[in-house]
């Protein structure tokens, strides 16, 4: 596992449920990548930002 | 913020600076969505006028945006969902491009390049209360690539499904996979770059 698959397999976590193998190996890869650490708790923010904003929260902010 | 519960909507209406401005943003949006102008132009005509007549329901800007694109979201997944594979899969994804992307990012061994490894964003949920933030949110989600941002908009904005995408479309679900992959890529980068490690702010 290279950190191009390992940000693959957490991008298609988004997406679709991923086997137990995909799983156990992804683990194994965050433990020793810091990288990929962050990139996993991006990307779900990243949806929450695109829910948000689909909301329109980006005209609730403060002026 | 005027102390009053008076809906708004009669200054909502007259504000044309408001209305122009929503519907210029609506029909970016679907344009990207749909590729063609001419279907993009009905769907948010639809959607704004069915908004507007309930406008007296809204209390405010917020609020009638919200609604407006929710509309639309619906009139443009039904057009998606009528014209199948309206684009030539083969220009979606080219090998070479899709390379190029990623020899940006990490090394032949693939690994994360030095430079370009994801830094930690600390509690980034505070940025949603930004004006700023929203502003380089925009700039780095019309930074996409044009297929990328669309799949990425259909998948995350107006949440169809994998498979309607990928019929909409006209690619497979690898196909969408690698697109989500290297939009998500682009838009972290991005929201990294402009706003996560400039101290969160606008200087």
């Amino acid at each position: 596992m290279n950190c191009q698959k390992a940000t693959r397999l957490i991008s298609e976590g988004q997406d679709r449920a991923l086997s137990l193998p995909e799983k156990m190996t992804l683990r194994v890869h965050l433990l020793i990548c810091s990288g990929c650490r962050n990139f996993n708790r991006q990307v779900p923010f990243l949806s929450q930002v695109m829910r948000a904003y689909a909301q329109g929260q980006d005209e609730k902010t403060p002026k | 913020m005027h102390a009053t519960n008076r809906p708004m909507t009669a200054s909502i209406l007259s504000d044309t600076a408001f209305l122009s401005d929503l519907r210029r943003q609506m029909l970016k949006f679907a344009t990207l969505q749909l590729s063609n102008s001419h279907l993009a132009e009905d769907a948010v005509q639809e959607a704004l006028v069915g908004a507007l007549k309930n406008a007296k329901s809204f209390a405010g800007r917020a609020a009638l945006k919200t609604w407006v694109f929710a509309i639309l979201k619906n009139k443009i997944a039904d057009t998606l969902r009528q014209k199948q594979r309206t684009v030539d899969a083969s220009s979606l994804l080219r090998e070479d491009e899709e390379n190029e992307d990623f020899s940006e990012l990490f090394d032949r061994a693939g690994h994360w390049l030095p430079d370009e490894r994801p830094a930690s964003w600390g509690n980034p949920h505070a940025s949603l209360h930004q004006e700023q933030f929203w502003k380089i949110f925009h700039v780095c989600l019309e930074g996409l690539p044009g297929n990328q941002a669309r799949v990425f908009m259909m998948k995350e904005f107006v949440e169809l499904e994998t498979n309607e995408i990928c019929s909409a479309v006209g690619i497979t679900t690898s196909n969408l996979n690698v697109m989500l992959h290297r939009s998500r890529l682009r838009l972290r980068e991005c929201l990294e770059n402009n706003w996560f490690l400039k101290g969160e702010r606008a200087p």
